[in-house]
């Protein structure tokens, strides 16, 4: 057959030509494991543990932030002698809110303006949105990461399984203060006594 | 070579070397397109080096608010402007010469040129003037200077028309019957590139307008998660036409060098095809993280419609290589799995920039997307430094590595000069293709640990609550930052070649610039077994597809590591 990729296809009927064996192997190879990844992508939704579809309701940006600062003023934990927790210059309150609970955060131009005490084991319903722009969640050392919009309340359980100090880093561009928002979570186990030291710290556990 | 007796010979140059006729308009444009993507590459490419050496912790160059500005440019620069300008012009030349036809109205591909110099020159103008530090997505409520997205929806307009002169111009050589038989395969992928795009500037078009307008104060409110929704159909299908137009150049380089014929015409414009249905749904890939969509919606549009741009990739991964390895075999190179690739011209920058896209856009691009558009996995992966890793794999080492390849052989085919400074062509390729490697998987290791993607200080100096990652977070970074600045270099001595190019003296009459092309492998076939071609038993290309098996392994292993580590963190519902 003498033409090429860049020259007219002389052949009349060229859609009748026989496809080889090569690419009979591998189309159906191919499409066989994008079949696999469906089912698994669908399996995993049923019974997987990780899904992040969840829900989301439209909501005003004042309104969410008022329930934020009710949780806040609500649930913000005390130390030893009777003083709000809070911590770094900005004073970021840290805020345990009972077992099972819902935790309102909103992000803002530059910061993660609470700090979430969560009991280990234990399911709470996070409510995240943000006070302005599009921030980027996402919490490490596990690396789970969500797109934040005003005027969303994004609703997930999560489910902590391992004690410790975690972090939130904005990882989406939100302004020229975009790398001063570092936030923090704590989870701990007061049943085995692993508790919040009152220093920035857990007791028994990580630093 | 043509087939065909040329009709109105006096609009057309036969270039000596090729025998391919070119039609007068068409070298002018191509050339003034091309001359002004590769400036961008220019621009675009030093803004990255200046990212990457700020990003490179020992280092860490420019000041907060110059890093996001030079972050916004380089987006910008590279991804819109220097892709898209440069496929305009190619794709003027794979609409008419393989069919001899002729540009329909070059008056207004003209004014559209202008378009596009004009409105690229207009937002790179106020990202420099730190007028729009909103990254090229720009989404709301950020909000840049109206001149900024007027100067996007000005380049988007200039991008649409041609794909219509594109339309008009394959109708016009129809209707004059300028070939006979089918039309080639390069013009085939070149059709459905201005099919994808017209969709694609359009939906430019539907959200920067009223972006626009909301920035002059005439529109109270964008609904982030609808702008999200319409930019991603918008700046996803920009991907897909980057992918179709550097598809159909592998296939054309596959001839040129090789006198290649896809391994069957159907299955090749198949996939081609799949692209087309598989575009609008594809986009939510990018929504997988964000509020508001629900499970049945994400599933549907990243597998029924994902999977069928995934298999048409799948597709031309296995047709590409085995139309050049079918060739080679045709010319005697038989001998065992891969002897048609190690005896391929390696030291040809053409060929080797080549090879390596293909490669690299497989196994760096193509795995890694795969894996993330799964709407699970999409979770521990969605903006952190994985994401440009990823992209710089399918858009840096796929598509702008493809582009350097093939305007070795068509800068000088155009302009009738010699390739300037073939030793910095040589190894261009080369430095590029391994750096930026190296920056993807390095980047992507990088963001496996949590590594935020657009971020000046992951160090965190000036944050009110300390924290910083750890030191094999840094160490990633450094290596993924020096592969990066060894691409820049890469890049950089492609622009001198090419420009050089531009600037030098046309050859004297008798002189060639390009070797001719490449017989077509089934002549050499026939001749070298006297009269007519052989047919194959059992596998055509088995070397081909056996690289396309490991292509495959490497992902099923991949993407189920992913499910692994997933399935030890926190539950999430
Ligand atoms: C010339 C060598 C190149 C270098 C040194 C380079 C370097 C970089 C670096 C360091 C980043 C920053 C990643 C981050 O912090 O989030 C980046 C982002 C990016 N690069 Fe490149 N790159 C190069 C070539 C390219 C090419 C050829 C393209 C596309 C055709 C490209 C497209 C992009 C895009 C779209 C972004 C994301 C911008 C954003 O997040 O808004 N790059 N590049
Ligand atoms: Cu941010
Ligand atoms: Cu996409």
């Amino acid at each position: 057959m003498s033409y090429t990729s860049i020259q007219p296809i002389p052949q009349r009927h060229w859609w009748r030509m026989r496809v080889g064996p090569d690419e009979k192997i591998w189309i159906t190879v191919a499409y066989a494991w994008c079949l696999v990844m469906l089912v698994w992508m669908v399996g995993w939704y049923f019974v997987g543990n990780q899904n992040q579809a969840g829900e989301a309701f439209r909501v005003t940006v004042d309104g969410f932030v008022d329930k934020m600062d009710q949780m806040i003023e609500q649930h913000q934990l005390t130390d030893a002698s009777g003083e709000l927790m809070a911590e770094g210059d900005s004073e970021i309150p840290v805020v345990q809110v009972p077992v099972g609970g819902d935790i309102f955060l909103a992000a803002r131009q530059f910061e993660w303006p609470v700090i979430p005490v969560l009991e280990l084991g234990k399911e709470y319903t996070f409510h995240l949105s943000s006070a302005d722009v599009n921030h980027g969640f996402s919490l490490l050392p596990i690396n789970v990461n969500l797109q934040l919009m005003p005027g969303y309340d994004y609703v997930l359980r999560f489910t902590p399984n391992k004690t410790g100090i975690y972090r939130f880093v904005c990882n989406e561009y939100c302004g020229l203060g975009h790398h001063l928002m570092a936030g923090k979570l704590y989870v701990i186990d007061t049943a085995n006594n692993i508790v919040l030291d009152g220093k920035g710290g857990i007791t028994g556990g990580g630093a | 070579m043509t087939t065909a007796t040329l009709r109105n010979p006096q609009d057309f140059i036969t270039c000596p070397d090729t025998g391919q006729n070119i039609n007068k308009p068409v070298i002018a444009l191509a050339k003034a397109h091309i001359f002004t993507a590769v400036v961008y590459l220019l621009a675009g490419g030093a803004l990255g080096l200046l990212v990457a050496l700020t990003r490179w912790p020992a280092i860490h160059l420019l000041p907060s608010e110059l890093f996001y500005i030079a972050l916004t440019g380089h987006g910008a620069a590279v991804l819109l402007f220097w892709c898209h300008i440069f496929e305009v012009g190619v794709a003027y030349y794979f609409c008419t010469s393989p069919i001899n036809a002729r540009l329909a109205t070059p008056k207004i591909a003209w004014f559209s040129f202008w378009l596009m110099v004009v409105g690229s020159a207009m937002g790179t103008v106020m990202v420099l003037l730190g007028q729009a530090t909103v990254m090229f997505s720009a989404y709301p409520p950020l909000k840049a200077h109206p001149l900024f997205y007027l100067g996007v929806i000005l380049f988007a307009v200039g991008a649409l028309i041609p794909m219509f002169i594109i339309l008009a111009t394959l109708i016009k050589a129809k209707n004059e019957r300028t070939y006979e038989g089918s039309m080639p395969l390069a013009t085939f992928g070149t059709l459905i590139y201005a099919i994808i795009a017209i969709f694609t500037w359009v939906m430019g078009a539907v959200i920067f307008i009223p972006t626009l307008l909301w920035s002059m104060g005439l529109i109270s409110n964008i609904d982030p998660q609808m702008y999200r929704l319409v930019f991603w159909a918008l700046a996803h299908s920009t991907q897909q036409v980057n992918i179709c137009m550097h598809i159909t150049i592998w296939y054309s380089l596959a001839a040129i060098l090789f006198g290649a014929r896809p391994l069957n015409e159907k299955v090749s414009r198949m996939a081609f095809v799949l692209y087309l249905f598989a575009l609008q749904l594809g986009s939510v890939h990018h929504l997988l993280s964000d509020p508001g969509s629900s499970f049945t919606w994400r599933t549907f549009n990243t597998s029924y419609a994902g999977y069928l741009a995934v298999l048409g990739s799948l597709i031309h991964g296995l047709t590409v290589p085995g139309g050049i390895e079918l060739a080679q075999r045709r010319r005697g190179l038989n001998n065992g799995l891969f002897e048609w690739l190690r005896k391929a011209p390696w030291g040809n920058p053409v060929f080797s920039g080549f090879f390596m896209s293909v490669v690299f856009f497989g196994f760096l691009g193509g795995i890694t997307g795969v894996t993330m558009s799964n709407q699970q996995i999409n979770m521990i992966i969605h903006n952190t430094a994985y994401v440009p890793g990823h992209f710089h794999g399918t858009v840096a080492t796929g598509t702008t590595l493809a582009f350097m390849a093939f305007s070795f052989w068509f800068v000088p085919f155009i302009t009738r000069t010699k390739l300037a400074a073939p030793k910095l062509a040589n190894m261009s390729v080369w430095l590029f293709g391994m750096g930026m490697s190296v920056f993807a998987v390095f980047f992507m290791a990088a963001g496996h640990l949590g590594a935020p993607r657009r971020h000046w200080d992951i160090t965190f100096a000036d944050a009110a609550l300390k924290f910083d990652f750890s030191a094999t977070v840094h160490m990633l970074t450094t290596v993924a930052e020096i592969g990066a600045a060894i691409g820049g270099v890469g890049a950089l001595f492609f622009i001198i070649s090419i420009l050089g190019t531009f600037m030098g003296k046309k050859v004297a009459d008798g002189v060639s610039v390009v070797p001719q092309l490449a017989e077509p492998a089934g002549v050499v076939a026939a001749r070298l077994h006297g009269g007519t071609e052989p047919h194959i038993k059992g596998l055509e290309v088995p070397g081909s597809l056996v690289l396309c098996m490991l292509l495959l392994t490497f992902l099923v292993v991949y993407y189920f590591a992913q499910f692994k580590y997933m399935a030890t963190i926190w539950g999430i519902h």
